[in-house]
C-alpha cells in the first residue's frame, strides 16, 4: 500500500506545485521581472504618482499636469554611455515620426532622470541637444525630491543598480501613459516605427 | 557523525540559519547573482539537510509510508528548486520582504529537509536519474546564462550573469566527472543491497551521497 499512498501524494504534490509555479510565472508567461512588469501593467494599469519635476528649462511641472495628454516616458541619466544613448536617439526619432500629435499637444515625450544630483537642468538640456532635440514635444526633467524619485521608480518598476565603472545599469524601456494618468503599456526600445504606429492607434481610439 | 545526538544537528542548523539571516551577510551574498545562487541558496539547502538528522525516527517512519523509494521528497524538492531558479523569484527575494521570508523558509524546509529524508529511501535508479538530471540542469542553466544577451535579473549585471554561467558549467563538469569516476571505480550501492530498517534510516538520513550504505 505504500506505493499507492505515495502515488496519491505525488499527484497532490504535482498539482500543488503546478499551481505554485503557475502563480509564480503569471501562468507560465513571465520568468523575469521585466516580462512580469509588462504583463502586470498591461492587465492592471498603474496610476502614475503626482511627482514634482524640474525640466531642462528650469520650470517646475507636476506629473498630474500631463493629464489629458498621452505620454511616452523613459528613464535616463545623462552620463549614461549605453541604454540612454539609444533611448535619447529613439526619442529624437519619435519626434519626427509623431510630429503631428506632438504639435497638436495630444502627446508628450518625457525623459525622467533617476540621477537628479548630477542631472541639473543644464545637463538635461545638453543631453537633449546631443540628439538634436527637434524642439517642443520632448521634455527632459528630474524629480525635485528623492521621495518623488522613489515613487516614480516604484510605479514604473525601474530598478537602478551601480555598474563597475561609476555609472548605472537600469532596465530601459519606453512607457506609455494614457490621458487619465495611468501607465498602460511598457515596450522595448529599438522599434520606433512600430511604437509610433501603436501610439497613433492609441491616439485615434 | 551519525553517533552525535540529533539535537546536535538541529543546533548547527539553527546556527547556520541565523548566520545566513544576519543582514550584513544576507546583503553581501545577495549583492551578486553568483553568490546568491552558488553560496546563499546551497547554504540554505544545507540548513535543511542538517535539520533532517534531527527528525525523530518515528516521524520519519510515518513519512516513509507516503514516500516509497523517496519519490515524494524528490518531487517536492525539485518543484521548489524550480521555483528558485526563476530569475524573477531571485529578483523579488531581494526587493520584496515577503518573498525573502518565503525563500528563507522554503529552501531549508521544502528542499533540503525532504531531500535528505528521502535520499536513503531512493534506489540506485532514482539516485542515478536525479544526479544526471542535476548535472544536466547545471549545464542547461550555465549555457543559458552564458549566451543570453540580456540581463535576466533586474538587480544583477550582465557580467555577473555570464560569470555565474561559467561557474555552473564548471560545477556541472566536476559533478559529471565525479559520477563517472564513481561508476568506473567506486562503490555504487543499490537499494536492494541495503534494506534500511527504520532506526538505522533515521540515523543515516542526511546529506550523504553515493557512498552511503554497506561496503562492497
Amino acid at each position: 500500500m505504500p506505493i499507492l499512498r505515495t502515488l496519491l501524494a505525488s499527484l497532490m504534490l504535482m498539482v500543488a506545485g503546478g499551481f505554485v509555479l503557475s502563480a509564480a510565472t503569471d501562468h507560465f508567461r513571465a520568468f523575469t521581472t521585466e516580462t512580469a512588469r509588462r504583463i502586470e501593467v498591461h492587465e492592471h494599469p498603474v496610476a502614475v504618482p503626482d511627482v514634482l519635476l524640474e525640466t531642462a528649462s528650469g520650470a517646475h511641472i507636476d506629473m498630474a499636469g500631463f493629464r489629458g495628454k498621452w505620454l511616452l516616458v523613459d528613464f535616463i541619466y545623462t552620463r549614461c554611455p549605453t541604454y540612454c544613448v539609444a533611448l535619447g536617439g529613439e526619442f529624437a526619432q519619435l519626434q519626427d515620426r509623431l510630429a503631428t500629435p506632438l504639435a497638436q499637444g495630444r502627446l508628450q515625450l518625457l525623459s525622467i532622470s533617476f540621477d537628479p544630483e548630477n542631472d541639473t537642468p543644464t545637463e538635461l538640456a545638453a543631453y537633449q541637444q546631443r540628439f538634436r532635440n527637434r524642439g517642443p514635444g520632448w521634455l527632459a526633467a528630474r524629480p525635485v525630491t528623492a521621495q518623488g524619485l522613489g515613487q516614480l521608480k516604484r510605479a514604473f518598476g525601474i530598478t537602478v543598480i551601480p555598474d563597475t565603472f561609476g555609472g548605472y545599469i537600469h532596465n530601459a524601456a519606453i512607457h506609455l501613459v494614457d490621458p487619465q494618468g495611468r501607465l498602460i503599456e511598457i515596450v522595448d526600445m529599438g522599434n520606433p516605427d512600430i511604437l509610433a504606429q501603436d501610439v497613433v492607434r492609441s491616439l485615434d481610439r | 557523525m551519525s553517533s552525535r545526538p540529533p539535537s546536535h544537528f538541529a543546533r548547527i542548523a539553527l546556527l547556520l540559519f541565523l548566520v545566513l539571516l544576519a543582514p550584513v551577510l544576507k546583503h553581501l551574498l545577495e549583492a551578486s547573482m553568483t553568490t546568491q545562487m552558488l553560496v546563499q541558496i546551497p547554504l540554505l539547502v544545507s540548513v535543511g539537510l542538517l535539520l533532517a538528522r534531527a527528525v525523530p525516527a518515528r516521524w520519519n517512519a510515518a513519512l516513509a509510508n507516503y514516500d516509497h523509494a523517496g519519490i515524494n521528497g524528490l518531487i517536492l524538492a525539485t518543484l521548489i528548486m524550480a521555483l528558485w531558479m526563476l530569475p524573477r523569484a531571485l529578483d523579488a527575494s531581494i526587493t520584496a520582504p515577503p518573498i525573502a521570508v518565503t525563500k528563507y523558509l522554503s529552501i531549508p524546509l521544502l528542499i533540503g529537509l525532504p531531500f535528505a529524508l528521502s535520499w536513503p529511501r531512493m534506489s540506485f535508479i532514482v539516485r542515478g536519474v536525479f544526479l544526471l538530471e542535476l548535472i544536466a540542469t547545471f549545464f542547461r542553466m550555465g549555457w543559458l546564462y552564458l549566451i543570453w544577451p540580456d540581463r535576466l535579473c533586474n538587480n544583477y549585471l550582465l557580467g555577473d550573469q555570464q560569470r555565474l554561467g561559467k561557474y555552473l558549467i564548471v560545477i556541472g563538469t566536476i559533478l559529471l566527472l565525479w559520477v563517472a569516476a564513481k561508476l568506473l571505480w567506486g562503490r555504487m550501492d543499490s537499494f536492494a543491497e541495503t534494506p534500511p530498517s527504520p532506526p538505522q534510516l533515521a540515523a543515516d538520513s542526511g546529506a550523504r551521497h553515493l557512498d552511503h550504505g554497506t561496503p562492497g
